[in-house]
């Protein structure tokens, strides 16, 4: 490993529109190594990457490439200069094959200067043979599943001669075996001298493969450090910070109680929906807080989904308040007292422009109004109600809730949800991207709810969350309930283990790098 | 991302809140704009009767654009509002023998399923907007041709014609039509719970989903009212022609109902719909138009102003949003 | 070692699910064809044949135009326009030499759509906007500048003209030939070149091209130039076959008449799939719809547009079924 230096970003500073997204970063790269980037959401490591990449262009500070100084205005560009990239959210032109998912943009030319199809295609399969992947390269490539699309991405990033690959979450939908074939490219990359950034919350792949990490939080560079010089422990310390294991305590444990003796509410036998829910079961007490667990992928949205009545379910059956029901639209569930709070704010939950007055009472507007008429009285009456009970920061209630920051956005979305004062609530991440602050602020809510009788579903990624917040743990991967955790047994290790235990591929299972210590750290 | 979206400087909060007010006394400050020239160069500008003119001429127009303004809210678009007008100018004339309310009400109903037809084909088989309107837009006029196989039908019906020509207290009778429906669709845009399920659905269609809200329904519903007021706009114009031209009525009217909504600035994508922009919109074309004709300059010239407008209502929207 | 994953395949019903969406065009140009075929003698002879290619290639190349914007996801709403701007400027440069008639038509038009790309591009307007206030505007030129009349070209290029649009070679019509290779050209471009598989990733994912290093605003400018370009050139053709003379009114409407050929032909508007083959039998159903219609005799002509939009109407559900349909298999 040559201490030649690569790259090296100096005091990066990004402004956006109300928030300083990076306040001076710095990061180092040297040729042949792989370099961990790592921090919380929010931290800043998107946002570095997409300056390197020439997505966004910095405010401030300097960047040198392998001892030029650049500043790239397109992505076009930082691959001219060799760097290549996988970001986060897979993407890839679905009717396009895989060849030209590969091969785009440098398809192999003939003598006539026009597409060498045959030459493409066998290109593009070697370099998948290559990385130990044997499929017919000619399909569109939106017929192969997701892990697939995973690895697509991956060979073009690195099929591109380039001298730095940047790797955002690339095994978010991978299962152990292809982490596996990840790994092994990532090898091979460092062994041709090719540098490597790795981000990843699995803290186990990142310390099978890193070199070194440098560390992030709240837009502010932290230190690096070379892997066998930082437990696991003092990294997460440095990830959320002292702050944050202080406002940790804030979050008290839920007071566990057993609620299996009250009466099943909703119950699930063997459902089956789509591609993602294979055969799930289980049942939701009056009152009690069920938490599911899984990976990403393991089907826990999907399945939610089923009951709030966005999917109805292929196979097996619903119950509801012992009856068998069927929701074939969400405005079926909510009529029934089901309420779900989804995961994706943006895209399923916030109706950008219109104010936060009528974001909370869209859901069950003729509740406040006559004749079709709307009531702004009626309104105004709940919505100040829940702007002080959920401590919704906002000058008004008129604000666009566009205008809102993630955590006073979803605490508008459940008041929507509580407004129905609903049977069953489901809450899909509902602290995901949310500040420490705010989200001690919906954990307390949520154990108040409890109290108050609401039964609740919980889906979380940190399984944290999951642990202080409910009172029982069910798990699930790949569509199937896996195992249930009560009282004591709902730890992290437990659970990990549970997951670890049911995985396809034998030879992956049980090599985390864990001290045994319990972390707050999204186990994901 | 920590709670810093408010904390905005206090000099971006005025800057903030001056773009919204520029964006919204921009459209009225033009027409104001374009008045004052008017009344300095042009002859005749500032009588009542100049003005009532223009408003009548942009009243069918201006009916039309309240409909699209609600299509377009839902991210839609309706290509077939001129086909429309032809088909209700035919219909109405097999109606005259009945009283006006019946003519009126029938033809509206008859109108209203061909939005339905349009309502269903987009919202329940899932063809985009652009391409099921545009069939009934080619074929709904072949048909008002078929059946009056290309003829101009006269007529003379005096209480129906006053729907055209009829005036109260000088003012025209499709001015006062133009105003009262807009008032009416105004009001239930903003007060009523339609008004805010059709801006939800065009704002965020999944969310408006999972709410629980029909977004279906909705979008069948703007359809069906883009058709009725094209009805009536096309009923008030054969009542002023006492004649049903199924050939030329209506003709690239739809073009100028959108350019009403966008400079009225309800966006393309869905979201509010602003109703009285929209007929300030239709009035400054109107003005346009007016402009260049009492200024005898060829009606060809405002066409080429009045696509700088579009553009340049788009392009300043969009900076202040 | 992994081997793996095949694409899903499933028996004779889905199959023929996937054909129908792929060729559904193709297999109603069939039928139709020998529909009318069998109902009207005069249908398959050369002369018919001929006179429907003939009739038809005008649209055709606007249409193929149209192709390219609709794969990137957008829309050309000015076609029209600059096909009348064309024959116009023709006319008018016709007494310049045929180097000027000819080159300064296609060379504004293209210019013309070069600046709708551009503020779709830079401004970020929405190409349905854009598009529609050039149509408007340009229109406006069209009039203004020949204030509503015909022009006629130069007694000097008359006969160029008239060859242009009424000649034939080895028998062809010309115009029919330059529909053929304008079509050949731009089906190799699509298939054979990165700019032709660069408008399908566009289309089909326009984040994920541009992450991928394509110069997306630059292809979006081409490619509308490029429409541009083929509606100038079809004004000069359309010129041609009315001996000569450019209306002002000439192409009012095609841009409707091109969307729905290319829809036809299997293009989605949603961009990234779909090819110019599909776009001419797109053409060509329309034009035989209109060609049986008069060898009827009985029918109106008012009747035409009615089945055509009918036939436009029942095409698309088609479509949109078979979409809905593939995505819940899919799904499964």
């Amino acid at each position: 490993m040559a201490d030649e230096l690569l790259l090296e970003m100096n005091n990066i500073v990004k402004n956006f529109p109300g928030v300083k997204a990076l306040k001076g970063v710095r990061l180092q790269i040297r040729k042949g190594e792989v370099h961990a980037l790592m921090g919380e959401n929010g931290a800043g490591k998107s946002t570095l990457i997409k300056i390197l990449t020439g997505v966004y262009h910095h405010d401030d500070g300097t960047i040198v490439l392998d001892g030029e100084e650049v500043a790239f205005k397109a992505p076009v560009e930082s691959q001219m200069k060799g760097i290549s990239t996988i970001y986060q959210e897979v993407s890839l032109i679905p009717y396009l094959s895989v060849t030209e998912n590969i091969l785009i943009g440098r398809e192999p030319k003939t003598a006539l200067g026009t597409i060498n199809w045959k030459k493409a295609h066998e290109e593009a399969r070697a370099i998948l043979l290559d990385m130990g992947i044997d499929i017919d390269v000619r399909q569109p490539v939106n017929v192969y599943s997701t892990a697939i699309h995973q690895m697509v991405s991956i060979a073009r990033a690195v099929s591109m001669q380039a001298k730095l690959v940047v790797m955002d979450e690339p095994t978010s939908s991978l299962d152990d075996h292809e982490v596996e074939v990840l790994f092994r490219v990532i090898r091979k990359l460092k062994n041709d001298g090719v540098s490597i950034i790795f981000v990843s919350h699995r803290l186990d792949e990142i310390y099978t493969v890193c070199d070194r990490i440098t560390v992030l939080r709240d837009g502010e560079y932290v230190g690096t450090w070379p892997i066998q010089e930082l437990p696991q422990t003092r990294l997460i310390a440095h990830m959320i910070g002292k702050s944050e294991t202080e406002a940790a305590q804030l979050t008290r444990m839920k007071e566990t109680e057993d609620k299996t003796g009250e009466k099943v509410v909703v119950k699930l036998e063997s459902i089956r929906q789509g591609n993602r829910v294979t055969d799930v079961s289980f049942e939701l007490h009056r009152g009690e807080v069920l938490g599911l667990a899984g990976l990403l992928g393991s089907g826990r949205t999907e399945t939610a989904k089923v009951v709030a009545g966005v999917h109805p379910a292929d196979g097996g059956t619903l119950r509801y308040e012992d009856k068998p029901v069927r929701f074939r639209s969400p405005r079926q569930a909510i009529r029934a007292g089901i309420a779900m709070c989804t995961e994706n704010r943006k895209t399923e939950g916030i109706i950008p422009n219109m104010s936060i007055r009528e974001n909370i009472t869209l859901a069950n507007l003729r509740q406040f109004s006559r004749f079709g008429f709307v009531s702004r009285r009626k309104q105004n009456r709940v919505v100040n109600e829940f702007i002080e009970r959920m401590g919704i920061k906002t000058p008004n209630a008129d604000q666009k809730i566009k205008n809102l920051s993630g955590g006073n956005q979803q605490k508008v979305l459940l008041s929507r949800w509580l407004a129905l004062h609903p049977n069953v609530l489901i809450l899909d991440e509902p602290t995901r991207g949310i500040d420490v602050g705010a989200k001690a602020e919906i954990h307390a809510i949520i154990q108040e709810l409890a109290k108050s009788g609401l039964s609740i579903l919980l889906i979380s990624s940190e399984f944290d969350e999951l642990i202080h917040n409910s009172d029982r743990i069910v798990v699930l991967r790949d569509g199937r309930v896996i195992g249930e955790l009560k009282g004591d047994e709902r730890t992290q290790d437990n659970i990990m283990k549970m997951i670890a235990e049911h995985s396809r591929h034998k030879e992956w299972g049980g090599e985390m790098a864990n001290d045994g210590h319990e972390t707050s750290s999204a186990g994901v | 991302m920590t709670d810093m979206k408010l904390h905005l400087q206090a000099s971006d909060r005025r800057a903030l809140a001056a773009g919204e007010l520029a964006k919204r006394f921009a459209l009225p400050m033009v027409i104001i704009a374009l008045v004052v020239l008017n009344a300095a160069v042009t002859n005749n500008f500032l009588s009542t009767n100049t003005m009532w003119n223009i408003l009548l001429h942009v009243s069918t127009t201006t009916l039309v654009a309240i409909g699209m303004t609600l299509v377009i809210a839902t991210g839609g678009i309706d290509l077939s509002v001129g086909a429309v007008m032809a088909l209700s100018a035919v219909f109405c004339t097999f109606l005259l023998d009945y009283p006006v309310v019946v003519i009126l009400a029938g033809t509206m109903l008859f109108c209203a399923l061909f939005g339905l037809l349009n309502g269903v084909v987009i919202s329940y088989i899932g063809v985009q907007p652009i391409i099921a309107t545009l069939a009934l837009m080619i074929a709904g006029r072949g048909i008002a041709q078929v059946i009056t196989d290309g003829y101009l039908v006269t007529f003379t019906h005096p209480a129906f014609e006053a729907l055209g020509k009829g005036k109260l207290w000088s003012i025209p009778a499709p001015v006062i039509v133009m105003f009262l429906v807009a008032a009416l669709v105004y009001i239930a845009v903003r007060f009523m719970t339609f008004g805010r399920y059709v801006e939800a659905v065009g704002d965020n269609e999944q969310a408006s989903n999972l709410v629980g809200i029909n977004v279906k329904k909705i979008k069948v519903a703007v359809y069906v009212l883009s058709a009725v007021f094209a009805s009536l706009a096309g009923m008030i114009e054969t009542a002023r022609l006492a004649a049903a031209d199924a050939t030329r009525i209506g003709e690239l009217i739809e073009m100028d109902a959108i350019a009403a909504v966008v400079v009225g600035g309800t966006l393309m994508s869905g979201g509010r719909p602003r109703i009285w922009g929209t007929v300030l919109g239709a009035i400054l074309m109107g003005l346009i138009t007016a402009t260049f004709n009492m200024n005898n300059i060829p009606y060809s010239y405002s066409l080429v102003i009045k696509a700088v407008i579009i553009v340049a209502a788009i392009y300043f929207q969009r900076e202040n949003k | 070692m992994k081997s793996v994953a095949t694409p899903p395949s499933g028996g004779i019903w889905r199959a023929s699910g996937t054909f129908l969406q792929k060729q559904g065009a193709l297999v109603a140009l069939i039928l139709l064809v020998i529909f009318a075929s069998v109902r009207y003698d005069a249908f398959l002879t050369s002369v018919n044949i001929l006179n429907i290619l003939k009739q038809n290639s005008m649209i055709g190349i606007v249409a193929i135009g149209m192709t390219f914007v609709i794969l990137m996801r957008g829309i050309d709403l000015s076609v029209g326009s600059l096909l009348a701007l064309g024959g116009i400027l023709a006319a008018m440069l016709s007494p310049y030499g045929l180097a000027a008639a000819l080159i300064v038509p296609v060379a504004v038009a293209a210019l013309l759509g070069c600046v709708n790309g551009l503020i779709i591009a830079r401004m970020k307007i929405e190409p349905f906007i854009v598009t529609l206030a050039m149509m408007i505007g340009v229109r406006g030129v069209v009039y203004a500048v020949t204030k509503e009349k015909t022009r006629t070209v130069d007694d000097s290029l008359t006969d160029f003209f008239v060859t242009l649009g009424n000649g034939t070679f080895i028998g062809i019509p010309v115009p029919v030939w330059t529909f053929l290779v304008i079509l050949a050209a731009a089906a190799f471009v699509l298939r054979f070149t990165r700019f032709g598989r660069n408008v399908y990733a566009i289309g089909g994912n326009e984040d994920a091209t541009h992450l991928m290093g394509i110069r997306v605003d630059r292809m979006k400018i081409a490619v509308y130039t490029l429409s541009g370009a083929l509606s100038g050139f079809t004004g000069i053709v359309l010129a041609g076959r009315l001996g000569g003379a450019a209306q002002p009114v000439a192409g009012n409407m095609w841009e409707l008449d091109a969307i729905a050929a290319v829809v036809i032909g299997g293009t989605l508007l949603v961009g990234g799939r779909g090819n110019v083959i599909g776009t001419f039998i797109g053409v060509m159903l329309l034009g035989i719809i209109l060609n049986i219609i008069n060898l009827q005799g009985t029918l109106d002509s008012w009747w035409q547009p009615v089945i055509r939009g009918t036939f436009l109407l029942l095409i698309v559900i088609v479509q949109a079924q078979l979409i809905k349909r593939k995505q819940e298999q899919r799904r499964t």
